[in-house]
């Protein structure tokens, strides 16, 4: 797997004792944040902008027979009203795996919320009006809204098979469909002592960013255009416009402004391809602000269900795992069928299992496109596995951890074998035992209370490329160009603390460059929690390049013979003795001044034939253990204790670790506990909006939280660090769920685990027994 | 047809003591606080979120009290005292603000002008909070990233501090 930062030291010891580099610096860009100064989407003016809305149609199904748009025209203000018959024909779709998202609803409306028409006017309430004044004549159809209507025979199809020409699936709803399988379920023979049974089901929830989001696209007069949009893949929203458009990339102008929370959801391109066609066809500057019911509207994570059968030795030890995982992927492909393939990838766990088996498919129904959400599918499968494993604990009478310590593989053993094996990247069974006693898990639970541990692995990028730009400036300050997306992972952060340490520079002198393609060099995306690992080797890269770049002109300068002259972080060794890098750089830039520029760049290419495309790069392991109050009489939850631990490799920063961890796990008692996305028998949204939708808040936190690291320093990113941000989210959903089982004797296996359906559960567990 | 911005709408004077400022606008009647915070007076620190009165993104104080800006129309604040965050910050960083970026409390940053507005009001209405008052009174504000621990750490410490100075 050649990478092109083998070489780089990256992971050996920074030799100063003061460096920057595991200290709290505070976020970059955060005054601007505590003070209200940044400037979100929906904060930035421009002048003379015309302002979108959309009309779309109260069903999540439907043939679109006519579009009446004379009454919008003749509204106040508007300036366009625009259908799919105003497009170049055919209307042009887009999509990463599967060309399938058409630029405005074309002849069908395939879930709740698509845009059918869009309406150009020169205030917000004028559009909105206007919108609301567009008739569409439709007829609803019978869509499928569910697993059991879209596999049922006979079902409507949700993509016409012309959408998928060549597809041997395109005649049902499946998208795709994959098999992971290894030493041949059902040759187990006898070896198993117990074998449990159960179908687990994983809720649709949508992401809930406090920033839903908007786009503005304004026309350039050489023929571009400029497209301003939170997102956090730019340079793909920039080869998505130019080739939907046919516009040369170096005429695409993406401004990212900072994502106001990504979580996954604002990778893909949705409405981006209409408003750019939207400017370019009124030579206006159109702006979109998406309300968050419209947000809603445009992403949430794959429900999921899973049938799992799974035997163990009396002594808990796994024999085999079967699993058949149906991921509700929406009426769209978008990044979904990827979250199929690496979420069900793992769907084992990191255990040592002599047989497995696992078949996953994405499912096609008429509901909002599910797209990447923190986690990317191992959650949803980790659900299933992780209760499988405590019900085997239960029925033999072991302690569920103890089960987990005999299953769990040793550093670089195998838990995913067959053709395309993967081992432990790190010492995982450190980050159970931690998470264990920091639970407490030896002393007595006390009454009334019930506790569960459980393990998560996530797969982190399996192939990525990001390059960066450092410049030293003759007054010692520097500026790195890096394409991540800080959406409030802190990204900027990092780059600094990184500059800070290897080029010698006050960390209050450093600016970073992101979010614009005509500025920044290229970054494939900000996902998989890659980029402290990807980007951060190609901008240690840039500054080791600066310098080699110092080391050479010194030597030019002071006629110096370069073998005589070494470098290290923040310094340039003379033989007169070590100086500082920014001195030395002074000294030959001469009188003349100017700059050094340096170039880093990190590349991971893969493996062909490898079902990700090739291994991960690193594998994100969480230990999550929770305990639980339950009130028999209400159903309700109360936490009392949470605490996770993450095998992180290196922290970089432990303030923005911490915020990490600690928002991950808090954001996994959502799917776990009270968020799911409700539709009705028309595949309208029924919890529409902040009112009906609940996410955790302050008093949904436990009482006593506490995250945690294992640091070994055996990642491969800079300083031996790895990917940190999903990890405290994996495994909630199992360690919730087994606690509640372990409060009231039953388990729940359908998520959220919710006061009702908690409640039912003891009243069917006491209906059912002898007395 | 319910949206009112369909029919013609009145427009109202508003004068307003803003940040300290005496200020006027011109708005339409159906107008709310936040909109004309940020689309008439330019104040884009308030942040619009749900936009329903559920995650607090868009508290500001009005004659003292904390309130959902977008719950409330313009023409009601005529008269008013009101803070926004750029009021709050006018100085530079507050001890409060401070205390949010060492805690770690800030990520993305959308909610962060509200959970600074409704912490601020809690140290000045009960500056001895315990973690639970702290916990339920801030439970308004919604932070996605779940920085919650954070501005609780946050505010704890300002507290602390506070009754240090005093």
């Amino acid at each position: 797997m050649p990478d092109e930062n083998q070489g780089h030291s990256s992971n050996g010891p920074v030799a100063s004792t003061d460096r920057v580099v595991g200290q709290r610096v505070h976020r970059y860009g955060g005054v601007d944040r505590v003070t209200g100064a940044q400037r979100y989407l929906s904060d930035i003016t421009f002048t003379d902008a015309a302002h979108v809305a959309f009309a779309t149609v109260p069903v999540g199904c439907a043939a679109i027979d006519a579009i009446d748009t004379s009454p919008a025209v003749a509204m106040p203000g508007v300036i366009a009203v625009v259908h799919a018959d105003d497009l170049p024909q055919p209307v042009a779709r887009f999509g990463i795996s599967h060309r399938d998202r058409p630029v405005i609803a074309t002849e069908t409306v395939n879930y709740h919320g698509e845009p059918v028409a869009a309406v150009v006017a020169e205030t917000e309430d004028e559009a909105r009006a206007a919108a609301n004044a567009v008739v569409i004549h439709y007829t609803e159809l019978n869509g499928v809204y569910g697993l059991d209507a879209a596999l049922a025979d006979g079902a409507r199809l949700v993509q016409d098979p012309s959408v998928r020409p060549g597809d041997d699936l395109n005649s049902t709803n499946v998208l795709e469909q994959v098999e992971y399988a290894w030493g041949g379920v059902g040759s187990e023979g006898a070896s198993s002592h117990t074998i449990i049974e159960d179908t687990y089901t994983f809720p649709m929830v949508t992401h809930f960013p406090i920033e839903p989001g908007g786009i503005v696209a304004a026309p350039t007069d050489d023929g571009g255009i400029e497209v301003y949009s939170p997102v956090q893949h730019p340079y793909l929203l920039q080869r998505t416009i130019a080739e939907v458009w046919s516009i040369p990339l170096s005429r695409v102008r993406v401004i990212a402004p900072d994502p106001g929370g990504g979580f996954g959801g604002k990778q893909t391109p949705r409405y981006e391809p209409l408003i750019a066609f939207l400017a370019l066809k009124t030579g206006r500057t159109c702006r979109l602000v998406l309300s968050l019911e419209e947000a809603f509207q445009m992403m949430r994570r794959s429900g999921c269900r899973i049938h799992a059968r799974t035997g163990f030795t009396e002594a808990g030890e796994l024999t085999f795992h079967e699993m058949r995982v149906d991921f509700v992927v929406g009426a769209y492909a978008d990044v979904a069928p990827r979250v199929m393939t690496k979420g069900s990838y793992v769907g084992a766990g990191p255990y040592r299992i002599p047989r497995v088996s696992i078949n996953a498919r994405a499912v096609l129904t008429n509901t909002v496109p599910s797209c990447a959400f923190r986690g990317f599918g191992a959650p949803q499968v980790g659900w299933a596995t992780e209760s499988q494993l405590d019900a085997g604990a239960r029925a033999l009478g072991l302690d569920s951890l103890e089960v987990r310590r005999r299953n769990l593989v040793q550093h670089d053993e195998a838990f995913i074998r067959g053709d395309y094996e993967a081992r432990a990247d790190g010492r995982w069974h450190e980050s159970l035992e931690k998470a264990a006693e920091l639970i407490g898990w030896h002393e007595p639970t006390p009454l009334g209370r019930g506790r569960g541990i459980s393990v998560g692995i996530k797969p982190g990028a399996t192939t990525g490329l990001s390059q960066s730009l450092v410049r030293l400036l003759y007054d010692g300050s520097a500026m790195a160009y890096a394409g991540t997306s800080d959406m409030g992972q802190g990204a900027r952060t990092l780059w600094k603390q990184i500059l800070a340490d290897e080029l010698g520079v006050d960390l209050d002198l450093i600016t970073i460059i992101s979010g614009d393609t005509n500025a920044v060099p290229f970054d494939l995306q900000t996902s998989a929690s890659r980029s402290t690992v990807f980007m951060g080797n190609a901008v240690l890269a840039a500054c080791e390049d600066i310098r080699d770049r110092v080391l050479e002109l010194y030597a030019e300068a002071t006629e110096t013979p370069q073998s005589e002259l070494a470098h290290s972080p923040g310094q340039l060794v003379t033989p007169s003795g070590a100086i500082s890098l920014v001195e030395a750089a002074q000294t030959a830039l001469g009188g003349l001044r100017g700059e050094f520029v340096g170039q880093g760049t990190s590349r991971l290419w893969g493996t062909k034939g490898h079902p990700l495309g090739g291994d991960a790069a690193f594998y994100e392991f969480n230990a999550t253990a929770i305990e639980v109050e339950v009130d028999r009489a209400t159903g309700e939850i109360l936490l009392t204790k949470h605490v996770t631990v993450g095998d992180v490799g290196t922290e970089i920063n432990p303030l923005q670790v911490v915020s990490q961890d600690e928002g991950a796990a808090i954001m996994g008692l959502g799917h776990s506990l009270m968020e799911q996305m409700l539709f009705d028998e028309h595949g309208r949204i029924l919890n529409l909006g902040a009112i009906d939708y609940r996410i955790p808040t302050f008093n949904d936190v436990a009482l006593h939280m506490q995250t945690a690291s294992v640091e070994n320093h055996d990642g491969p990113g800079p300083y031996g660090c790895k990917g940190i941000s999903e990890g405290a989210l994996l495994c909630t959903a199992g360690a919730v769920g087994a606690a509640v089982a372990d409060a009231i004797g039953t388990p729940v296996r359908d998520l959220p685990i919710t006061a009702e359906r908690v409640w039912r559960t003891i009243r069917d567990a006491n209906r059912d027994s002898p007395d | 047809m319910t949206d009112s911005s369909v029919h013609p709408t009145s427009e109202v004077a508003v004068a307003v003591e803003l940040n300290g400022e005496h200020v006027h606008a011109t708005i339409p009647a159906h107008r709310t606080l936040l909109d004309m915070l940020r689309d008439d007076l330019g104040l884009c620190g308030t942040k619009r979120c749900c936009a329903e009165g559920e995650c607090g993104a868009c508290s500001v104080l009005l004659d003292g009290e904390l309130v959902n800006s977008c719950l409330v129309l313009g023409a009601e604040a005529d008269g008013g005292v009101l803070l926004t965050i750029e009021g709050l910050s006018m100085d530079g960083v507050t001890d409060l603000q401070e205390e949010f970026l060492a805690a770690g409390a800030v990520q993305c940053g959308v909610c962060i002008p509200g959970q600074v507005m409704a912490a601020e009001q809690l140290l000045q209405t009960n500056p001895d909070a315990s973690r639970d008052e702290i916990r339920d009174v801030m439970s308004g504000n919604l932070c996605r990233c779940a920085s919650y621990q954070r501005i609780v750490e946050a505010i704890q410490t300002a507290a602390a501090g506070r009754r240090t100075d005093a």
